[in-house]
């Protein structure tokens, strides 16, 4: 998948991750903050680095704010943001 | 005689206080309170140095004691609570000397024996004669029992009253007497009320608490105790509140006629009260503006010191005819210990408060906790602070099921033959791994103790280590 622009998913509550993605230029570039960064840090970026390939997005920015969101949050809304980046419509 | 004071300064220069004393502060203003602040400000003024502050419990109001740590004016520090604001400072190595952590139990215990001593106690009195009669029922910063102080008053060599609202003597309805008061200081103001008690305690809507609540009632119930003459303590947050709502519904149901309420008192507990579900509170500390109003009130809500609360010296407390309290955890073990001091970084969030003194003495003692919060477990392989020893935790209860510690068979039974939904400590432990995944093992950074966490025993029980 091409990015097209910037996106955003998620929210700063409790047990969620806000990512956003940026289209960028030679690879993935992860940048993260999580209040569980010791004890779940290297999962998070590798669920993200994951959920990248799943997706076919090669060059990219991700920065996520996560508050202990679960592996199945982090999925769905980097998968999201990166739709959102692509110009996906919802479909119903 | 005359005790009155002009000023602050006044009273702190006739105390006699010099470098190295300790002096001690309640805490029954809880995140309102000025008197802490006013007073360590007045003795950095004077130029004293190397002070050690005995506090019942410290909020983030009195994060300018930070700033008297880095100047020398305290270099000791003595609790029973500490909230995260300054938690976070002391665990980053604010100070040199290691925080003594007690409970609302042993502080009383080893202030009165002598252990811990005291040179000149400050007492926040929402109203006061001149002689030293005061009360925390009255007045514009009223916050109701102040049972925390009484050890203080007792044991000080000098006892300093620092109030914003002088009556004329006597103050006929009086906690604190005379007998033992030095110095009386009038000041503007004590504290700000809305930081005191909060206006309502709120009930929580959150589904997850409100199962465990449920649960945890119909355990109590199940374990047959919630009969006429109960008595019930719980806290103030989260699923421990609502417990003592759907404690009241079962009680209302069947007519049980309880004996009393402990603790801090929330708005619930009086309600309680009112409705003739117990025939007493014994409070030492008031949580809200109707807890307020009811102890200054009703005289079946009365005012307990801390020793009387749960000493571990005294003869019988409160806390020892206690039949069920519901308590909370940061962390709970497979060994059933529970840890209320630290996060699942090792930071320093709280402390005991009465959770070590109340789980020891009540017949039945449940731990009501979510599984996780934030993707942290919170039934771990070990805690990162024993607070409380797993062997006054009768049962973990949680939104997937409820686990009774091993050395309370009888217990077990009795949830079964009610038909509630068991697990097991390790089963919950495993649950909660694969529901947030596996997480990298803890990694202490530090070798250097911030903080020593002592037992009822008076022992050290376990020592906080520095964060990064």
């Amino acid at each position: 998948m091409e990015l097209k622009h910037g996106a955003v998913a998620g929210t700063l509550e409790s047990s969620d991750i806000m990512v956003t993605v940026l289209p960028g230029a030679g690879g993935t570039r992860i940048s993260l903050t999580s209040t569980v960064e010791a004890y779940y840090g290297d999962s998070i970026r590798e669920t993200i680095r994951q959920v990248l390939r799943e997706l076919g997005v090669e060059n990219v920015r991700v920065e996520a704010v996560d508050h202990g969101a679960l592996d199945c949050t982090i999925r769905a809304r980097l998968s999201t943001a990166v739709r959102r980046a692509c110009g996906e419509e919802h479909t119903s | 005689m005359r005790k009155l004071c002009d000023t602050l300064r006044r009273a702190i220069e006739l105390s006699g206080l010099r470098d190295g004393m300790t002096i001690s502060f309640h805490h029954h203003l809880r995140n309102g309170d000025y008197v802490l602040n006013m007073v360590l400000q007045e003795a950095a003024r004077m130029g004293l140095r190397d002070l050690t502050v005995n506090a019942s419990a410290l909020f983030d109001c009195h994060e300018p004691l930070i700033g008297h740590i880095q100047s020398g004016v305290v270099t000791g520090l003595e609790t029973d609570y500490m909230s995260s604001a300054l938690g976070s400072a002391i665990s980053r190595r604010a100070l040199a000397r290691p925080v003594l952590f007690r409970s609302h139990g042993t502080r009383p215990a080893d202030i009165l024996s002598g252990r811990s001593r005291i040179d000149v106690a400050f007492i926040a009195a929402p109203t006061a004669d001149p002689m030293g009669n005061c009360s925390g029922k009255y007045g514009p910063s009223a916050c109701g029992s102040l049972g925390y102080a009484f050890a203080d008053a007792v044991k000080a060599q000098k006892v300093v009253l620092i109030t914003d609202n002088l009556v004329p003597y006597p103050l006929t309805d009086a906690s604190i007497t005379e007998d033992y008061v030095d110095y009386v200081v009038r000041v503007d103001a004590i504290g700000d009320p809305g930081g005191i008690v909060s206006g309502t305690t709120r009930m929580p809507r959150d589904p997850i608490a409100l199962r465990i609540a449920d649960l945890s009632a119909q355990a109590i119930d199940a374990s047959g105790l919630l009969r006429d003459g109960f008595s019930f303590q719980t806290g103030a947050g989260g699923a421990s509140l609502a417990v003592a709502d759907y404690v009241k519904r079962i009680m209302l149901c069947r007519k049980i006629h309880g004996s009393y309420a402990l603790g801090g008192i929330t708005d619930c507990m009086v309600d309680m009260l009112e409705s003739g579900c117990f025939q007493a509170i014994q409070d030492v500390q008031c949580f809200d503006l109707r807890a307020v109003r009811s102890i200054r009130e009703n005289p079946g809500h009365r005012e307990i010191s801390a020793a009387q609360y749960a000493s571990p010296d005294a003869k019988s407390t409160a806390a020892s005819s206690l039949d069920a309290v519901v308590l909370g955890a940061a962390q709970i073990d497979t060994d059933f210990n529970v840890n209320v001091h630290t996060d699942s970084n090792g930071c320093i969030i709280g402390g005991s408060g009465g959770h070590t003194d109340v789980a020891a003495e009540a017949k039945l003692t449940i731990i009501a906790a979510p599984l996780s919060r934030t993707r942290m477990s919170i039934v771990v392989d070990k805690v990162l602070t024993v607070s409380t020893p797993g062997s006054s935790i009768d049962m973990l209860v949680t939104q997937y099921g409820i686990a009774v510690n091993p050395s309370r068979p009888d217990l077990k039974i009795a949830l079964e033959q009610a038909d509630l939904p068991l697990s097991d400590i390790h089963e919950l432990r495993r649950k909660a791994v694969a529901i947030n995944g596996a997480a990298r093992p803890y990694v202490r950074r530090s070798d250097q103790v911030v903080a020593r966490v002592l037992g009822r025993d008076s022992k050290v029980q376990d020592v906080i280590y520095a964060v990064e």
